[in-house]
């Protein structure tokens, strides 16, 4: 147990300098951390939320939603391209309840044709041959399209995939920002925005989905139907921002899709407006609808509420527009923003929320580093007066312990959370506790008469079985917590996980190297422990 | 200049004699934990039941009746408010209203929190934050939590997974690593470990969330650490002395084995001392929660997991059959000259 090979006592002594040489960049301060020579590896610890300060917010899309736009879309397509169909095919009886799609062709010899085009309408997902869309004839009459599970499952991720882009660019447009936009689960993304205190902002921002569309109002519309809720044919019934109900063409003429920019401005009245630039075909499409409708009102629609429906005076042909509504400046420039990123595909709710001040964070940090310190230094006093010499090697195994952990959360940059530091804690104790299980024995075979050599040969190895079971379960709850556990369990997870290794390591290998130094360079007579 | 010692050299204390006495004990603790919980219940974080948490440093000491008038006059609900050591800063609760304050009942009873609630939460946040900043300008809002039913659940239920895996998970490792006794004794042990915690929380009112699990599971992977010690110990003593009785030979490995839990567990309690005393509060409930849970955690290896030994009907046939080779425990009493 005692003999060191001296290829053995390099791996040791290489092992314990490259984790400390690790540890270094996370205790220094940025600004020094970037003058590093270059081979020395950056990576560093990065501070929880709770310790750095900052928001997290936890978003939730709203599949149903998802489902119903896809369901949406596909009665569009089918629309259009039983118009586009030659022979045409008239089709009634369009139904979307039910999660399923279904139409009837009014003449029924044109079932077969119909539904053929239904199936062109599908599209394969991955690999397995499976369709995004089942086509189906029920009563011989009518065809019914209902999507797979596959294709569901693919709409809500590309929704999610889009939505995570949009979030992000609306957080940070220029990319610069240390923001955290992950997906989390089927349908829920995770933001962090360190050093953000107040989220308020963010949550008005996120909260809209920000579609915008321009469609020209239907002045045919008798005003009893439309309070009544019920609209002519090829017509919707939307609310207005400032109260009552407008029917406008469902047709969209020009979409937020197709902008180039948006600012937020004034107006002619000195009031805030969004100023709004189309794309060449936005542009396009938005002088000949204008030019084509002078006199007529337009309704510009955000989110599904018609925000102005102002008289088009002349044709707008230079792909510009100005929105107007009752704005802040604050909250035209929230719009802007949004509309600038494009718009969500999915309405997203904030199911959890939680914001940490810089200065509690700092306070959390200081404290925990004072505590770390005093319990350090109240350790080392209680060993060194127990255990003497042996007590010196336990505080230098608990010194390396302490940096190797730090060194390898480095090397892994994982993120240090307030529970994080208790786990920290808790490994010393571990570390400590293999240490003390070992001199014990030691003293034990002293006691039994055993010689100096016999006696810590045998007290390393007794020990270690103890030691090994112990860490063992340790290991089964980091585990398990690292699995079940969320956001702040995770990084005490991770930081005991460490621990148990590295305090394995410096506990029961390194402090055996130096005990066998001990012994062979000085052969002493009597252990004083 | 002698090494510290808190237990003198061949210590020989009959700690099984008493355990009648301790497991008097246990059960008079268990069942007012169960107790506890049921009359007291324990005070739920928002972690788990939903709702927010705000903790605010305003610029002086502020009237608590004043403030608890204008959080109630947002009509939010419950508004549960307690001031800190320091007089400026205030923590304010509000749990989700119209929710059970319990998630045993809501989460596994009802399914899912209902989705209609899913964002009151947040917006009661946005609501008190906004009140907050216009009645008392200049404060600071240093923490906001805030969590809707639906992942409140989530969370209790993945927490309540964890623990139970993790309990099964450790009590099988031991089970493969020693024999089914003390598999089974490793299980009683956690499970009185656990329900004392519980009573702990009840008793104190100390609020009971996300972190308390991890504390919970610390506190198992501790009382276990002892455990192992010690069985570790009658292991090797079972395969030793054949011939000697159970009990004393539990009472030979406890003492045995004594020195190391004093000194460990007086480290431990060196080092949380400080935690507590001088740490961030944030995680006073946890830092407290562990110092009970080495002090149970001694105890219970000593008087649940050794015992129950006995009760099974432990002997150093279980071992030295099963795992060495004939003889061995012979050779293994020869170098041991001192002893027999």
């Amino acid at each position: 147990m005692l003999d060191f090979p001296r290829w053995k006592v390099w791996l040791v002594i290489a092992t314990t300098v490259i984790g400390v040489i690790a540890a270094v960049p996370s205790m220094l301060p940025e600004a020094t951390r970037d003058k590093l020579p270059g081979w020395l590896s950056k990576t560093h610890i990065n501070l929880g939320l709770d310790l750095s300060g900052g928001s997290h917010l936890l978003l939730e899309a709203d599949t149903a939603d998802v489902r119903k736009q896809q369901i949406e879309r596909m009665e569009e397509t089918i629309r259009t391209e039983m118009r586009r169909a030659s022979p045409k095919i008239e089709i009634s009886d369009i139904s979307t309840a039910g999660g399923a799609l279904s139409f009837m062709p009014r003449n029924p010899a044109q079932l077969d044709q119909a539904v053929d085009i239904a199936r062109q309408q599908t599209n394969g997902i991955g690999i397995g041959g499976q369709r995004d869309w089942n086509v189906a004839v029920r009563d011989s009459t009518r065809v019914v399209m209902t999507p797979t599970d596959a294709g569901i499952k693919y709409e809500i991720d590309s929704a999610l995939e889009t939505a995570r882009n949009v979030v992000a660019k609306r957080i940070d447009p220029e990319g610069t920002k240390e923001i955290t936009v992950v997906r989390q689960g089927a349908d829920r993304i995770l933001v962090q925005v360190p050093g953000l205190q107040d989220p308020e902002g963010l949550k008005r921002i996120l909260g809209k989905t920000a579609k915008l569309e321009f469609k020209l109002v239907d002045l045919n519309a008798d005003p009893n139907e439309v309070a009544a809720g019920r609209a002519p044919a090829g017509s919707q019934i939307l609310p207005m921002q400032q109260g009552g109900k407008i029917a406008v063409k469902r047709r969209v003429m020009v979409s937020g899709d197709e902008l180039n920019d948006a600012r937020q401005d004034f107006g002619q009245n000195g009031d805030a407006v969004v100023s709004i630039k189309f794309n060449n075909s936005g542009g396009r499409k938005f002088g000949r609808v204008t030019a084509e409708n002078v006199g007529k009102p337009f309704a510009i629609i955000l989110d599904n509420v018609v925000i102005s429906a102002p008289n088009i005076n002349e044709p707008i042909l230079g792909g510009s527009a100005q929105i107007s509504g009752s704005f802040t400046v604050e909250s035209a420039n929230e719009l802007a923003i949004s509309l600038r990123s494009g718009k969500l595909p999915v309405a997203l709710k904030v199911i959890e929320e939680s914001s940490v001040s810089a200065e509690l964070g700092q306070d959390s940090i200081q404290k925990g580093v004072l505590a770390g310190v005093l319990a350090t230094l109240a350790l080392v006093f209680y060993m060194m007066i127990t255990y003497f010499r042996f007590g010196v090697y336990t505080t230098i195994a608990l010194l390396v312990n302490a940096l190797l952990v730090l060194g390898l959360m480095g090397i892994f940059n994982a993120t240090l959370t307030l529970p994080g530091i208790a786990g920290f804690v808790l490994t010393i104790g571990a570390a400590v506790d293999a240490n003390v299980l070992i001199n014990e024995r030691i003293r034990e075979e002293v006691r039994r008469g055993r010689h100096t050599i016999q006696a810590v040969e045998f007290g390393f190895k007794e020990a270690s079985t103890a030691i090994f079971d112990a860490n063992i379960t340790n290991v089964i709850s980091a585990i398990i917590l690292f699995w079940f556990g969320s956001g702040p369990i995770k990084g005490f997870a991770v930081v005991l996980a460490l621990g148990i290794a590295t305090s394995v390591f410096t506990g029961v290998t390194f402090t055996r190297l130096l005990v066998a130094q001990y012994l062979q360079r000085n052969r002493p007579k009597t252990l004083i422990l | 200049m002698h090494p510290l010692k808190f237990v003198p050299d061949n210590t020989n204390i009959r700690f099984l004699s008493y355990r009648w006495w301790a497991l008097a004990l246990s059960i008079l603790l268990l069942t007012s934990s169960v107790a506890l919980v049921a009359i007291n219940g324990l005070n739920w974080g928002i972690d788990f039941v939903g709702g927010q948490s705000i903790r605010v440093t305003f610029q002086k000491p502020v009237n608590m009746g004043d403030l608890r008038g204008r959080l109630e006059g947002l009509d939010v609900g419950d508004v549960v408010i307690q001031q800190m050591t320091d007089p400026k800063v205030v923590s304010i609760r509000i749990p989700l209203e119209g929710e059970a304050t319990n998630p045993i009942g809501k989460c596994l009873g009802q399914g899912i929190g209902k989705e209609g609630q899913a964002d009151g939460a947040n917006k009661i946040a946005s609501t008190v934050r906004a009140e907050l900043v216009k009645s008392y300008p200049g404060v600071n809002i240093g923490a906001v939590n805030s969590v809707s039913g639906k992942v409140g659940c989530e969370l209790f239920s993945t927490g309540s997974l964890a623990l139970t895996l993790a309990m099964l998970g450790i009590s099988l490792f031991i089970w493969f690593r020693f024999e089914w006794q003390f598999g089974v004794g490793a299980l009683v042990t956690l499970f009185h470990d656990v329900v004392l915690t519980f009573g702990f929380f009840a008793l104190t009112r100390l609020s009971f969330d996300l972190n308390v699990i991890a504390a919970i599971l610390t506190i198992i992977g501790y009382s276990l650490n002892d455990t192992i010690v010690i069985y570790d110990r009658i292991r090797e003593n079972l395969r030793k002395y054949r011939k000697m009785e159970i009990e004393p030979l539990l009472n030979l490995s406890v003492n045995e084995t004594l020195s190391r839990t004093v000194t460990t567990s007086m480290s431990l309690i060196l080092t949380l001392s400080i935690l507590l005393l001088v740490g961030p509060d944030s995680i006073f409930g946890f830092t407290a929660s562990m110092l009970l849970g080495i002090v149970i955690g001694t105890f219970s290896s000593f008087y649940i997991s050794a015992p129950v030994l006995i009760w099974l009907n432990v002997t150093s046939d279980s071992f030295v059959q099963a795992e060495t080779p004939k003889g061995a425990a012979e050779r293994i009493s020869e170098s041991f000259p001192g002893q027999k």
